[in-house]
């Protein structure tokens, strides 16, 4: 009895956290289409989240790109079919990988350091005091954060691709030996625009995620330093997660049926 | 008490959080143009009582009315402009972390599109001096002060809009006591020369002298004695007399076991 009862709490919960969660998502995109606005707290936003995010995205999609030629070519020389590893590689990156890959990396990055900045602004009453200096928090916080994290990840994530494939190169013809201005073309030759455009828009979706999840358990944090600490927490994992499941919901609607 | 509208009445004001009952029928006015001290001990729900008029927090029952008009659950627009007559102290400052001094301080009036941002600037030093900070503090960040300087920074913020109703919660609170009385010939100032009502929280009863035309006391959720202050020496009241004296001994029994 007492089993179910805790799964049964658990799940009340659980329901009323998403539907928490929807309310503030739903407040949120109403203030980032309705004035004031305020540009130059978006435009910092977009420098944190986009500008210092570029070495830790570069990093990652260069070494993942470069281990991506070494592993398919391990498989496909099985079948000898080497001449399809740009292919495969052009489609992972720009489909799947810097997607994901860039996503991951910056809920770790900014997600956590949205979650601490204001769920310190919380517990510390400015964002109380927002509210009696004639500004909404929700719009003066939260709006330009999402904002930012939607308008700057697609064009991460476009770096990542490309930053990603030239990575691959670089093992296929020093390494692996293959012809330069061959690889080159046939990575061209395969790619197709909806693979490109599917990493981006699952970017956006992405961006708006991360900057959700930091913003949310941030506005939402209570009990001092430890509250921050949980809400830091919190918001990674539960960005990290997110994307994970609406990778693979966005590749559904994207590729279905192809 | 005049026959004018109070500029805050509150009625019946009850407020619990969880199983611990805070307020418990609380009853006060605050006339127009007057300057009202709240006194009573730690953790007796005195910042929660501010926090209630300004619609931070929800008194579970309970009326409030500001000029007459009930501010409780009153939509978004209205309490947008129920707060542009606030000014408000919070007890810990919490003074914006992100921007620079003088910036906190003009941040009511630039976010009411009230002046430029350099007209803004010269408001904010002008409010700085008045609290007795040269004007170089103005381009340092809060982080930089220390706990005295960053309370009158915040006293300066809360002033600055000029406000028709200001609250301090515990403007003298961390200051030596040279400072303390600058501030109180201060709040002197902003309700005699500039007409503002005030409502303000203080465990200095020095102060509480000072700037008061009436003090009211609160205990265990009510308001249990309040006079001109004056008479705050002969209120007959034992718990009272407990307080401002601060004797161990008495009817309030501190929660303490040795
Ligand atoms: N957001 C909150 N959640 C839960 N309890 C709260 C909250 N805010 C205040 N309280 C509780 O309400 C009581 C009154 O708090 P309040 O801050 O009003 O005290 P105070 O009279 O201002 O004391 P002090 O003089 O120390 O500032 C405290 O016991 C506190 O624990
Ligand atoms: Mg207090």
């Amino acid at each position: 009895m007492n089993f179910l009862q805790t799964i049964g709490r658990t799940f009340l919960k659980f329901l009323a956290t998403c539907g928490r969660l929807t309310i503030f998502a739903a407040v949120a995109v109403s203030h980032c289409v309705r004035p004031p606005f305020y540009p130059r707290i978006v435009l910092r936003q977009i420098i944190e989240i986009g500008f210092y995010s570029l070495p830790v995205i570069g990093l990652t999609t260069l070494f993942t790109g470069m281990v991506l030629v070494l592993q398919t070519y391990t498989g496909v020389s099985r079948f000898s079919a080497e001449g399809a590893v740009a292919n495969v590689v052009v489609l992972a990156i720009t489909r799947e990988l810097a997607p994901v890959l860039a996503g991951l990396m910056i809920a770790g990055r900014v997600g956590a350091s949205m979650a601490a900045e204001i769920g310190t602004m919380r517990v510390t009453e400015q964002i109380d005091a927002l509210t009696t200096l004639s500004t909404n928090p929700m719009k003066y916080l939260v709006a330009p954060r999402i904002l930012a994290g939607v308008i700057v990840l697609p064009p991460l994530v476009l770096i990542g691709d490309i930053i990603g494939v030239f990575g691959g190169y670089l093992v296929a013809t020093y390494k692996l030996d293959f012809n330069p201005a061959g690889y080159i073309k046939s990575t061209y030759d395969f790619m197709q625009f909806m693979d490109v455009v599917s990493g981006l828009a699952k970017a956006a979706v992405f961006g708006f995620l991360i900057t959700l999840m930091g913003c949310y358990h941030g506005y939402n944090s209570k009990g001092g330093a430890q509250g921050v600490g949980a809400a830091t927490t919190n918001a990674v994992v539960s960005a990290s997660i997110l994307i994970l499941c609406f990778n693979y919901i966005l590749t559904e609607l994207f590729f279905a049926g192809k | 008490m005049t026959d004018s509208t109070p500029k805050i009445k509150m009625t019946n004001l009850h407020k619990a959080f969880g199983p611990k009952v805070v307020l418990n029928g609380l009853d006060l006015e605050v006339g127009v143009g007057e300057s009202v001290v709240i006194i009573g001990g730690s953790g007796t729900g005195k910042s929660v009582t501010l926090k209630s008029i300004l619609g931070l927090l929800h008194p579970d029952s309970g009326e409030i009315e500001v000029d007459g008009e009930s501010v409780v659950n009153i939509n978004q627009r209205k309490r947008d402009k129920v707060n542009r007559k606030f000014g408000m102290l919070f007890q810990g400052g919490a003074l914006f972390d992100s921007l620079p001094v003088w910036e906190n301080v003009a941040f009511g009036l630039l976010a009411e599109k009230r002046c430029t941002r350099l007209e803004g600037k010269k408001i904010a030093l002008q409010k700085l001096a008045q609290v007795g900070m040269p004007p170089e503090v103005g381009d340092l960040s809060p982080s930089e002060l220390s706990g005295g300087m960053q309370k009158r920074v915040g006293l300066a913020r809360a002033i600055a809009g000029d406000p028709e109703i200001i609250f301090f919660d515990e403007p003298t609170t961390g200051l030596d006591p040279i400072m303390a009385d600058v501030i109180n010939d201060l709040i002197v100032k902003c309700v005699r020369e500039v007409g503002a009502t005030a409502l303000s929280i203080t465990h200095d009863m020095a102060s509480a002298r000072k700037i008061a035309d009436r003090i009211a006391m609160l205990y265990e959720g009510k308001i249990i004695w309040q006079g001109p202050a004056s008479e705050i020496d002969n209120s007959g009241n034992p718990y009272v007399d407990q307080f401002i004296n601060g004797h161990a001994d008495g009817p309030i029994a501190m929660a303490v076991r040795a």
